[in-house]
């Protein structure tokens, strides 16, 4: 447990800037949700059974979450980690460099966490969730904070620049979300594509929160939980080995 | 026990060893010095002894505690102070040092406790609301050192602690050190300074290419290395004079336009100096730099 304090390092930095750091929490989500949900939705009828708000809302909730996680643990981390050397700094402790990735990982998974919980509150406000299953998409939303906060990290710690960061941003990030089922349903993809999204963290992220913000019990559960715990594992296996080669050699 | 000992050190990066089979002893209590040019492998060596990297070979012991295996667990009795400042810029000076002493596992109230002594210390008392950006050079620095005793150090490592200092804040740093030392807590740093390793360290460690060429208390060095006088010679008609230098002198060394000549008795020589007006000499006890310079020569290390 000595990566909390690592964990705890970044809250109290976050806490300095709370207003800011929720504002923009909420401010993003919620522009791309009413600019797009109900610019767009006012055209469009019903999608997979609900408004189109309904269903592109529960898409943000899992597209935001992913987008902090990764932010928070490459660009933050990058800065953490290789502008500010706060990293070097607490190696000097009785911390190791696992500890250091570990606090990290959690404090991005906390901090898409939060975000994911503000979009929520935001669609339960505004009456687009009803069912009390929606709660559950809180755990699912620290799941998905988790694996991305943990490839974002593999990121970092192999980054040598800042332009490291926007190949993946690009190159994965972005198609990810076309095909993931945020902005329209991904069964309507070729079926190839499908098959790329279905092996991908953030698909199954939404299958799991969309029937919730529904008010179904989502099918499938144990294969998308599955899929997202693998890509934290994985993500927190490669950034270990990466670390350790980065910091220790 | 040894505070410090390290044998048989090896560290290559790719084709290049930057350690290369070294030794070093350091007891407790002692203040000692790392020299040698840039790239002469101080900086790595510290690193191995603290266990933030592993050497391709050798043995650390650091305050009875093997490394790296167990240097997590030496580092709670060590303070680090490193070549370039990382304080945290996201936090005051105050909490900077809250916050390091909970990666020490800390007691929160027992953190706050030490902090307005440690800021004293640091000659930053009042200071504990600034911002990093707001302090100077030596401010940080002076707060680097302070963060580094969080944790009530038996050891503190050291690397290059006044470099980039101007001599205000550099006769400060000493004057703490010292402080540090009296109260028994040994110290390992690194310098370039020939001027701070003599007054700070009990006793030296010269490095040149990974390896260590001469260890000693300063006197010893000099006594050891190095003929007592020095006359810097410089001046027209230095080249006819350098061919006769030769033969009243154990050791003439030239570099650009000055004649270095090492002897124990330069009454002869400055008697010979005097028949050249147009020679201008300086004569002086030799010093620890010449035993540098002796050690790894005048070339640049850069």
């Amino acid at each position: 447990m000595r990566w909390v304090a690592v964990w705890r390092r970044n809250f109290l930095v976050w806490r300095k800037l709370f207003i800011a750091s929720v504002l923009t929490n909420l401010a993003d989500p919620l522009i791309m949700l009413f600019g797009l949900g109900y610019g767009l939705g006012a055209l469009l009828p019903s999608v997979a059974g609900m408004s189109y708000v309904a269903f592109f809302a529960a898409g943000t909730l899992c597209s935001g979450t992913m987008l902090t996680a990764s932010f928070e643990s490459m660009f933050s981390g990058f800065s953490r980690m290789h502008g500010q050397k706060t990293w070097d700094a607490i190696l000097y402790a009785p911390l190791t460099i696992d500890d250091v990735v570990a606090g990290e990982i959690v404090w991005a998974a906390s901090k898409a966490w939060l975000s994911g919980a503000t979009i929520l509150a935001v669609v339960a406000v505004f009456g687009l969730a009803t069912s009390p299953l929606v709660v559950l998409t809180l755990p699912v939303a620290f799941l998905v904070g988790l694996a991305f906060a943990a490839v974002g990290m593999v990121m970092t710690v192999l980054a040598k620049n800042w332009d490291f960061f926007s190949f993946y941003m690009t190159l994965i990030m972005t198609p990810m979300t076309m095909i993931s089922g945020v902005f329209f349903p991904a069964e309507q993809l070729p079926p190839p594509v499908l098959a790329v999204a279905q092996v991908l963290p953030l698909y199954h992220g939404v299958a799991l929160v969309r029937p919730l913000v529904a008010g179904h019990v989502p099918t499938g559960i144990a294969l998308h939980i599955a899929v997202l715990v693998v890509y934290a594992a994985a993500g927190y296996a490669m950034t270990l080995i990466f670390a350790r080669r980065r910091f220790s050699t | 026990m040894k505070a410090l000992k390290a044998s048989a050190l090896r560290k290559s990066y790719g084709a290049q060893e930057v350690v290369s089979g070294l030794d070093l002893d350091v007891a407790p209590g002692e203040c000692f010095g790392l020299l040698g040019p840039n790239g002469a492998g101080k900086t790595t060596t510290l690193r191995l002894c603290l266990g933030l990297s592993h050497p391709d070979s050798g043995d650390i012991e650091l305050l009875g505690e093997p490394v790296p295996a167990r240097a997590r667990e030496a580092r709670r009795r060590i303070g680090v102070v490193p070549q370039f400042d990382n304080l945290d810029p996201d936090f005051t000076v105050e909490e900077n040092l809250l916050v390091f002493g909970r990666y020490f596992s800390l007691p929160a109230p027992a953190v706050r406790a030490k902090v307005p002594a440690l800021l004293d210390f640091a000659g930053l008392a009042g200071r504990g609301d600034a911002r990093i950006s707001a302090l100077s050079g030596g401010m940080k620095r002076r707060l680097t050192l302070a963060r580094a005793l969080i944790n009530d150090p038996q050891l503190l490592v050291l690397d290059e602690p006044t470099t980039g200092l101007d001599p205000q804040a550099r006769h400060l740093i000493w004057e703490r050190l010292r402080r540090l030392t009296q109260e028994g807590k040994t110290l390992v740093l690194t310098t370039h300074f020939m001027e701070e390793a003599e007054r700070l360290c009990h006793r030296l460690a010269i490095m040149d290419r990974g390896r260590l060429i001469a260890t000693g208390s300063p006197r010893e060095l000099i006594a050891a290395h190095i003929e007592s006088q020095v006359l810097e010679v410089h001046g027209t008609g230095l080249d006819a004079w350098l061919e006769r230098a030769g033969g009243l002198a154990p050791r003439v060394e030239r570099a650009g336009d000055t004649v270095f000549v090492y002897a124990t008795d330069v009454a002869p020589i400055i008697a010979d100096l005097r028949q050249h007006p147009e020679l201008i000499y300086l004569h002086r006890p030799a010093s620890l730099e010449d035993v540098f310079l002796k050690l790894t020569g005048r070339d640049l290390r850069d």
